[in-house]
């Protein structure tokens, strides 16, 4: 009970202040850690500041005091309830080269099964072309469109050109192939949010694609111009379409919550930071294969040989593989 | 820990948070047509940058066509994306369409808004824009509890409206009326007291709104608020018996509100001296300073 407002303002207006300059400092530097003391004390505020909150709860007449001291108990409340670990001061190099790796290798199930749905998406795509190749037509989309014809005629073509192909356009080309992919990515892993099958649904459509033009052009006897030209930017691009796909089913698997005791809100709470750290990882992987597919893939057999850049594409793809199975292990332990 | 969602009416839902130490606050969740309003403003403010972009590309087209093409295109889709995490990560929750409607962007359960939640609630546009103008998340908000779009739930975020509190002007309501009430201190002093701020609302908004009300209706109304507050606190029947119920309902609001008595008076003084800066755009009072009278119109 409040007899003398002037009086409980006066008095307590200190633990206020104090409270809220110590928000202050924790909201703007999320690496500040508090002492032991600190933290005793801020404790102490909390508690003081919910007191005279409660106290002035029924004072009808002082809203806007009311309103300040509760938005100081939530503030503090965030900060006092905040189980998961405070956001520690990461470098750029140091979130690619250490957590992506980690949180890829602790979600591989989920990966694996990415993996075996594409592949599934690749023998039907394979198949559907060498029973029937008319099916290439109906399911390749518009962006493909210069794989509709014969691949024989189309190789002859490219390795005639003794020019550029794309001429001064390389960096134009480079950022809509990564604008594209990303956007692919990033849609693959929202569709998570349709308990995952939309996820399923893009990764098979992409390896129905890619299963419809690699057997064409197997079956075409092309195969060495096929790997020339897919390996250098497919094995950091497919992987990367992989990863989304991974990312998506996570979040699918969330939702759904098999075998999990935990309410829905709390699994999606649990793998929200490690999904953004999937699709971040495979923004850079995106990047990275762009530049690749716009400078390198679309020069050919004169300019350049193919066994380099098939020799090429298995380097890309053995580092590849050791940075996501072993990078960043010895931290990996501890984090 | 946790929130609890009060109000059947989805629209004007809010969220309670309860703490461990039995204090509760809330949070008005922020309607669909709120949020789309705010959204327009964002978009707007996403055009206008990349044409800005766009500009200033053309200006430096010494660069070569390749390079400013490819920086245009790059330019354009991190902005679009760009512009709603790093707005809404740097300026606690709010874009420019939020802060200007008053929304903000919160952790679902009260605690502190993480940079993965606001980067995924952003990316997650791209499943509740489908299949045309955000359909998808705006039926999924509608449905949902606490009015999330599939971004907000996988987030574990929710968006907030905070409206800017206005106190009626009790000077003109309460104007050159003798308050016999104020004879008795003590007994004003317990109506305050066992008042609620919900009863003290009540009763200041059925003086506020006396003439809307038909005048049977009002007599009741009037007389049905008098006999509860008489239950509160007993006066005296020379005070109470000659006193119409609304003006016995006018000396409580004046009791409640205005405090004219010397302790109420250097109460008003101490919070004047105290909130004595400019009001910010920010409704959130977050800084002491940030408080100011409002009724002092």
């Amino acid at each position: 009970m409040i007899i003398d407002l002037a009086r409980f303002i006066a008095t307590e207006r200190p633990s206020w202040e104090e409270l809220e300059q110590m928000l202050d400092v924790m909201e703007r530097s999320p690496t500040h850690r508090l002492t032991f003391d600190a933290a005793k004390q801020f404790h102490f505020l909390y508690q003081k500041v919910s007191a005279d909150l409660a106290r002035i709860a029924t004072f009808a007449s002082e809203p806007d005091l009311l309103r300040y001291l509760e938005s100081l108990t939530a503030r503090a409340y965030a900060e006092i309830h905040e189980t998961r670990q405070r956001g520690r001061q990461t470098t750029f190099m140091r979130w690619l080269g250490s957590d992506f790796p980690v949180v890829f290798r602790r979600h591989f199930q989920a990966f694996l099964l990415s993996v075996l749905v594409t592949l599934v998406g690749v023998g039907f795509g394979g198949m559907a072309v060498g029973l029937d190749p008319e099916a290439k037509e109906a399911v390749l989309p518009a962006m493909f469109a210069n794989h509709l014809g014969d691949p024989a005629k189309r190789v002859a073509e490219e390795e005639k050109a003794t020019k550029d192909r794309l001429g001064g356009s390389h960096a134009s080309f480079a950022s809509a192939l990564m604008v594209n992919n990303i956007k692919v990515s990033i849609l693959t892993l929202a569709l998570g949010m349709t308990f995952g099958f939309g996820t399923l649904v893009s990764l098979f459509y992409n390896g129905v694609i890619l299963g419809l033009v690699a057997v064409d052009y197997i079956r075409a006897g092309q195969t060495v111009f096929l790997l020339g030209w897919l390996l250098p930017h497919g094995v950091i691009e497919i992987p990367a379409i992989l990863i989304a796909g991974q990312a998506g089913l996570m979040l699918g698997k969330a939702l759904i919550g098999w075998g999990d005791r935990f309410p829905m809100q709390m699994r999606l709470r649990a793998i929200g930071a490690d999904l953004m750290t999937l699709i971040g990882g495979v923004a850079v992987m995106l990047v990275w294969a762009g530049l690749i597919e716009s400078f390198l893939s679309q020069h050919h057999q004169p300019v350049i040989p193919y066994w380099a850049k098939i020799t090429f594409g298995m380097a890309e793809l053995g580092a590849l593989i050791w940075f996501l199975g072993w990078a960043g292990k010895s931290k990996g332990a501890t984090a | 820990m946790g929130g609890k969602i009060k109000g059947g009416d989805r629209l004007n839902s809010e969220l309670r948070i309860r703490t461990p130490e039995g204090i509760t606050f809330a949070y008005s969740l922020a309607g669909p047509v709120t949020r789309c309003t705010a959204l327009a403003v964002d978009l707007f403010c996403v055009i206008v940058l990349a044409t800005t972009l766009s500009k200033g590309l053309s200006l430096a087209g010494l660069l070569g066509m390749d390079i400013a093409g490819a920086f245009q295109m790059l330019g354009f889709f991190v902005i679009s994306i760009g512009y709603g995490v790093v707005m809404e990560w740097s300026c606690r929750g709010q874009t420019l369409g939020k802060r200007l409607l008053r929304l903000r962007v919160m952790d679902a359960g009260g605690l502190r808004l993480r940079f993965h939640q606001v980067l995924m609630r952003n990316l997650l546009r791209a499943v509740d824009m489908l299949p045309a103008f955000y359909l998808l998340g705006g039926v999924v908000s509608l449905l949902s509890p606490r009015a999330q779009r599939l971004g907000d739930l996988a987030a574990g975020t929710i968006v907030i409206h905070q409206p800017r509190h206005r106190q009626p002007d009790l000077d003109q309501l309460l104007a050159g009326k003798f308050n016999s009430l104020r004879e008795h201190p003590h007994l004003a002093a317990r109506l305050r007291q066992r008042a609620t701020a919900e009863e003290a609302r009540l009763v200041l908004q059925a003086l506020v709104r006396r003439d809307e009300f038909e005048p049977a209706a009002r007599v009741t109304l009037f007389s049905e608020l008098a006999e509860h507050f008489k239950t509160l606190v007993t006066f005296p029947a020379e005070v109470t018996d000659s006193m119409p119920d609304e003006q016995f309902i006018r000396n409580v609001v004046d009791v409640l509100f205005r405090q004219g008595t010397a302790t109420g008076a250097s109460a008003k003084n101490e919070l004047k001296n105290l909130f004595d800066t400019p009001n910010p755009v920010d409704t959130l009072p977050a800084r002491f300073s940030d408080l100011r009278e409002t009724n002092n119109a």
